[in-house]
């Protein structure tokens, strides 16, 4: 590959038909850091759907008392492969079998997500920052959160949109507070009802002598294990089970606006939850050796300050920074660079993603790497001048090919490695959604657009394929499954 | 087609260049009544001589001597062509009178890349990608001028094709039956991947455990069938469309022609018998025009295909066609008699072809619509499709 091929292809979302490949492929990439658009119209405009995560939080909470509607709620929720493709939706059944306040919420949050989902890909068919996106989408993925778990589907679209977005050219400590601490988290990873057993709100219960059995009560860990082990230090971070639990304690209180009793002693977050000092774990904390005084909200915001700039959490941020862009065995140098950025930066991910795009080790030949899913598809649509797609024709090819979006399989994110994604039935997938895509479009100018796309990088193999094919909508459809738009 | 030289044979319902005695009344401009035309585009270049084999050519055997099997028993028109097996719809029709072959056709375009020649047969331009309309869409231009409210044009394709491209109104409807070209994709992605260590092993995998899983070929036809009979429901009565047009691909027969054009072909047969059914009563008003953009080689190549040529074959077919014939100047299959050494040579202008049919059916002036559907060019419009 050449660097004007490299800096489309390997840091970005590839050549936008129409425009013209950079003259200057580093300067291309730099330039995007003033283009991004961090809060774009088609987010700022976005209904606030805030209220209605609490109303379906309450709805779950009746169904669990009725296990057959919630059966049905879970298959409702399933995602569906041929979404846009087949008229009998599976899960109209499951609908059906639900009383009519549950479907019509539930109706209402797939309608929402399809339209956050739309708004992610179109940004980035349009974008005149594609390295940028591929940044947003890079980090939403590292802060993952699942629609697949009941009471998200509201909140996964402004997760990224206001915890990711906003921090991908800022600091790592910013967005590592703002994505553990928005309400997309709190509710993926149960923290919204894990409560303090010594909080003022447990004794009170035990006073009382036992509450209903159904109820959550005590602490919940799985989020605080998750912060330790995927968002900052990583698995092998120099971490003891003790610390996940003190983490939990500190977290305790950091909860959704207008869930359960308590819901109405909330006070409003900048993360979009809420804290509940009621059910905040009294006492200092203890965390990798360090000591932090009892507190309200600030304690664990405190804690995840340190966590964000821990030296193990720098190598395991640089390790995953350079397997995404750089193959999945990057260079060791290339960790190295990063990671001594980082550590010098105190987490500037500004500064993270310059000491990238100079890294030689950044722009060797390659390819380095099979494109997953998402990425072929929006790079196949940028190649193509579609520039909007209507909610359900994304949702339905994302679901096609294996990567929706906010529905990784779990709170490790999508893998990250190509051989997860590079199998046999992968390629025909995106053979035959090649194939309808090409139809739909004006096919004028493939070889051209072909030479753009790929500038000194087009081999003569694919060339002489393009140019035998039997049509301009072949040719196309040819062009969008080579080897060079599934690689990068 | 006054002053060709008529060195072939002629014999039972093969007619050499029909004759412009029989030229139907042609009223200025008078509208297309109730008339239809459907334009069937095949994409990829299809090969005239397996559709319409010149088995009476001393020359056929030795060039195309690996696919003559298929014709033992084949429907003739008369005893020097015969119809491609997988046309056998068509060969019945043919039979009743209503096909009208054209062979030896090609377009004024003389290179080998499907797009050029697709946007000249669409365009109808000299030039490729000189002119920016299409052909269809003049025409359907050309029968407002006067008419109190514009005709109904219509392309059954999830895009408005070229042909139909331009200031005339059109719209599109897409089936989602509309056979898919998916078998020839698949074939080309293999070779795409071909010199791939990662990607050609994973196709592989792929192609086998899809070959397992389905069969197209049954599907297709049955789409086929489909896209035939929604074409002729969006095409018939008061409110039908006036001007339809459908794309097939396929035809790009560059290795195991046997097996791919017969595969394409049972796709065309199937697709052309359901609209002639579908068309009902309608059908006597209603004619198709089958061109593709230009022919294959005359010798099957070392893998049993045929590569990208100049002269090919059309179809005209129709309840007023004045059919079971063929309409060529035949050019003979000689070593010296083929275009390059290695084309069937032309020597009928595809443009006369589609401009002759079209006037004479919709009743237009064939000069006039010679010069705005195909502007720039001396060729005269063929004459005598239509009965009198």
């Amino acid at each position: 590959m050449t660097a004007a091929s490299i800096a489309m292809n390997r840091f970005g979302y590839g050549l936008a038909a129409g425009d013209s490949p950079p003259a200057d492929p580093r300067r291309y990439l730099l330039r995007q850091f003033d283009l991004f658009d961090p809060a774009p119209a088609t987010i700022t405009a976005r209904v606030n759907t805030r209220a209605k995560t609490g109303e379906t939080l309450e709805l779950l909470r009746r169904l669990r008392q009725d296990t057959k509607a919630l059966a049905a709620m879970e298959q409702a929720n399933a995602p569906n492969m041929a979404e846009a493709m087949r008229d009998e939706d599976p899960r109209a059944a499951a609908l059906a079998g639900l009383p009519p306040e549950y479907r019509d919420k539930l109706t209402e949050a797939r309608r929402v997500l399809a339209g956050d989902i739309a708004v992610r890909v179109n940004l980035a068919l349009t974008s005149p920052a594609p390295m940028v996106e591929r940044l947003v989408h890079f980090w939403s993925n590292h802060f993952s959160v699942s629609v697949g778990k009941p009471g998200t589907q509201f909140e996964a679209g402004p997760h990224e949109f206001t915890a990711i977005r906003p921090h991908v050219l800022g600091r790592f400590a910013d967005m590592l507070s703002a994505a553990v601490l928005h309400p997309a988290m709190l509710i993926y990873l149960d923290q919204f009802q894990s409560i303090g057993p010594n909080a003022p709100f447990s004794q009170r219960r035990g006073r009382r002598g036992g509450d209903n059995p159904q109820r959550p009560r005590g602490l919940n860990e799985n989020l605080a294990r998750e912060v330790l082990e995927l968002h900052t230090l990583g698995v092998d971070g120099g971490y003891a089970q003790a610390d996940v639990t003190e983490l939990a304690r500190a977290l305790t209180g950091w909860t959704v606006p207008g869930v359960g009793r308590v819901g109405r002693f909330a006070e409003e977050q900048t993360s979009g939850a809420a804290f509940v000092a009621l059910v905040h774990e009294p006492g200092p904390r203890q965390v990798l050796g360090r000591t932090y005084a009892a507190g309200q909200a600030e304690q664990a915001l405190a804690i995840l300050d340190d966590l964000a700039g821990h030296p193990a959490t720098a190598r395991h941020i640089a390790t995953k920074f350079a397997r995404h862009f750089a193959g999945d065995t990057p260079p060791p140098a290339l960790i190295a660079r990063l990671e001594a950025d980082f550590l010098k930066t105190g987490g500037d991910l500004a500064s993270l993603t310059r000491t990238l795009i100079d890294a030689p080790e950044a722009w060797t030949q390659g390819p380095v790497k099979f494109r997953a899913p998402f990425e072929w598809l929006v790079a196949a649509l940028r190649l193509t001048a579609i520039t909007t797609l209507p909610p359900q024709r994304i949702v339905g090819a994302l679901a096609e090919l294996g990567q929706s979006p906010w529905r990784a399989p779990s709170p490790a994110g999508y893998d990250d490695f190509a051989a997860s994604w590079a199998g046999p039935d992968a390629l025909i997938r995106r053979v035959d959604l090649a194939e309808r895509i090409a139809r739909n479009v004006p096919p004028d100018g493939v070889i051209a657009r072909a030479q753009a796309a790929f500038p000194g990088a087009l081999s003569e193999q694919t060339l002489m394929q393009l140019k035998r094919a039997e049509s301009g909508h072949q040719a196309l459809a040819l062009l969008l499954v080579s080897p060079e738009m599934m690689r990068r | 087609m006054t002053s060709f030289d008529r060195r072939s044979l002629l014999t039972g319902s093969l007619v050499l260049g029909a004759g412009s005695l029989a030229l139907p009344r042609i009223a200025f401009a008078q509208g297309a009544g109730n008339r239809n035309l459907l334009f069937v585009l095949l994409r990829g270049a299809a090969d005239g001589m397996a559709m319409l084999a010149p088995v009476g050519d001393p020359g056929f055997d030795s060039l195309r001597g690996a696919s003559l099997a298929d014709y033992d028993g084949a429907p003739r028109i008369g005893s020097f062509f015969a119809v491609h097996p997988a046309l056998a719809q068509i060969a019945i029709a043919a039979e009743a009178g209503e096909v009208v072959f054209v062979h030896a056709a090609a377009t004024a375009y003389r290179e080998r890349s499907h797009f050029d020649g697709q946007n000249l047969i669409e365009s109808g331009g000299t030039a490729p990608y000189a002119t920016k309309d299409g052909w269809l869409n003049r025409l359907a231009g050309l029968i407002n001028e006067g008419a109190p409210a514009p005709l109904r044009a219509l392309a059954i394709a999830q895009a408005v094709p070229l042909a139909l491209r331009g200031s005339a109104p059109v719209s599109n409807y897409a089936p989602s039956a509309l056979p898919q070209a998916s078998e020839d994709l698949l074939a080309r992605v293999s070779q795409l991947y071909g010199a791939d260590t990662e990607l050609g092993p994973l196709w592989a995998r792929a192609l086998e455990t899809k070959a397992m899983a389905s069969d197209d070929g049954l599907n297709n036809l049955r789409d086929a069938s489909a896209a035939g009979e929604l074409t002729a429901s969006l095409m018939r009565g008061e409110g039908g469309a006036r001007i339809g047009m459908v794309e097939l691909g396929g035809w790009d027969t560059h290795a195991n022609q046997r097996g791919a054009f017969a595969r394409s072909a049972r796709q065309l047969d199937a697709l052309l018998a359901a609209y002639k059914t579908g068309m009902g009563t309608g059908w006597s008003d209603t004619m198709v025009l089958v061109a593709t953009e230009f022919g294959r080689t005359a010798r099957l190549n070392g893998t049993g295909g045929t590569d990208h040529g100049t002269a090919s074959a059309a179809l005209v077919m129709g309840g007023a066609v004045r059919g079971g014939r063929v309409i060529a100047d035949w050019p003979g299959l000689a070593a010296s008699q083929l275009y390059d050494g290695r084309d069937l040579a032309p020597t009928i202008a595809m443009e006369s072809v589609l401009a002759g049919a079209v006037a004479e059916h919709l009743r237009l002036d064939p000069a006039r619509a010679m010069a705005r559907l195909f502007p720039g060019r001396d060729a005269v419009p063929l004459s005598g499709i239509v009965r009198a």
